[in-house]
């Protein structure tokens, strides 16, 4: 009985490989499975590389034109479209080498690097909305990070998709302002809360509940990342005056030391001279 | 802002202030006039060259250490002039020059726009 069970489970597992007979890639292996359709590690006979195929359960609709009108370093640039002989659809992109980024997030990086993803991420965003592509489903397993340090965003605006809960906006119709809202919780997701108050602060506006208290834009988001990374005031965050004196004192550390020791040396030299 | 304009208005005020503490000693008080011109003069020098470093190199450090270097020199160039009236200050006049060279030194290369690479 067991054994017609494993050969009955082989099957099925055999039977829902797709078909790639009469293309011109061969199959390696499964390396990511998702809401809308499976992704795969395969071999592009013709050109002797290796690819990512990704195979959807529901057909074609927009996704890989969607994709191919993305032409952005952290966007994962796609190859070829169509159909497989066994009628399901299928997408050939780059295979990307690297770490995904809920791996990724558990690794001792700096907090300036994990706000360099972030801002990579971001970027890849704002390029999409100039282009009216929204991602709908922007989440840790929809990131990877390359070997070189390359940061890419993948998985983009299939509209059946309805996000994923933890980094899914509220609202019942996705937008901009729901991306807005992933990068947001990816921020919270990848930066601790304790790391400073500025940035919980900015984490917290993006992802407000209410979409017209969130960022505009995703531009204006990085804006509010550029000026806590140069040591600036957030535009979501009115700090008390102690945090801002201690910013203003680490901004122009270098300064107040030279000037300290002017004041020290002329205080030092007054009291010792001769009379 | 050039940054050979903010070395010279930085140098030329720092030096300025720099000059006014004369005001705290008895015996330098009534040539106070002549010490601001002189120090202010030394400055806007100190300002005038690190300004111009900025331009070429732009390095937070270096910076600091040639703003440094130039008001010492500058500072020692003074002090021997007041040696030779027969008033030892070396001290005084050169520890607060090398500091204040530093300052102008560090705001030159902060501030200021830098040089156009040439096409």
């Amino acid at each position: 009985m067991e054994v017609s069970d494993s050969i009955v489970d082989h099957l099925r597992q055999v039977a829902s490989l797709p078909d790639l007979s009469g293309t011109r890639y061969e199959l390696e292996a499964e390396i990511g499975r998702g809401g809308m359709g499976i992704v795969y590690a395969s071999r592009d006979r013709e050109l002797d590389r290796r690819v990512a195929l990704k195979v959807l359960d529901v057909p074609l609709i927009g996704e890989p034109q969607l994709i191919a009108r993305l032409e952005h370093p952290a966007i994962v640039p796609i190859y070829e479209a169509g159909v497989l002989p066994d009628g399901r659809a299928f997408y050939a992109m780059k295979l990307v080498g690297g770490t995904r980024l809920d791996d990724y997030a558990k690794g001792e990086y700096s907090l300036a690097e994990r706000l360099r993803v972030i801002r990579r991420v971001g970027e890849a965003l704002a390029f999409a909305h100039s282009r009216d592509v929204i991602h709908r489903d922007l989440k840790p397993q929809n990131v990877m990070i390359g070997e070189f340090g390359e940061v890419y965003v993948m998985d983009w605006g299939v509209e059946a998709v309805a996000g994923t809960a933890g980094f899914r906006a509220p609202e019942a119709t996705l937008g901009k302002l729901s991306d807005v809202y992933s990068l947001g919780a990816l921020l919270k997701y990848l930066v601790p809360e304790s790391s400073s108050p500025a940035l919980s602060a900015i984490a917290r506006k993006a992802t407000n509940a209410d979409g017209a208290d969130r960022y505009s834009s995703v531009t204006t988001f990085l804006a509010d990342i550029d000026r806590f990374e140069q040591g600036l005031a957030v535009e979501a965050w009115s700090e008390p005056i102690w945090h801002r004196l201690q910013r203003f004192a680490s901004r122009n550390a270098i300064l107040l030391w030279l000037l300290a020791a002017y004041t020290g040396v002329k205080f030092l030299l007054f009291f010792l001279r001769k009379p | 802002m050039n940054k050979i304009v903010v070395g010279l208005i930085f140098g030329i005020v720092l030096g300025a202030v720099d000059g006014a503490t004369a005001l705290f000693y008895p015996e330098t008080r009534p040539l106070i006039a002549g010490i601001m011109v002189g120090s202010s003069f030394k400055g806007m020098l100190v300002g005038l060259l690190s300004g111009w470093f900025a331009r070429k190199v732009q390095s937070t450090g270096w910076g600091i250490v040639v703003g440094s270097v130039l008001g010492l020199l500058f500072a020692f160039i003074v002090a021997v002039m007041d040696a030779s009236q027969g008033k030892q200050h070396y001290l005084e006049i050169m520890l607060p020059g090398f500091i204040v060279g530093a300052i102008v030194g560090f705001l030159t290369q902060k501030m200021g726009t830098p040089a156009m690479a040439k096409s």
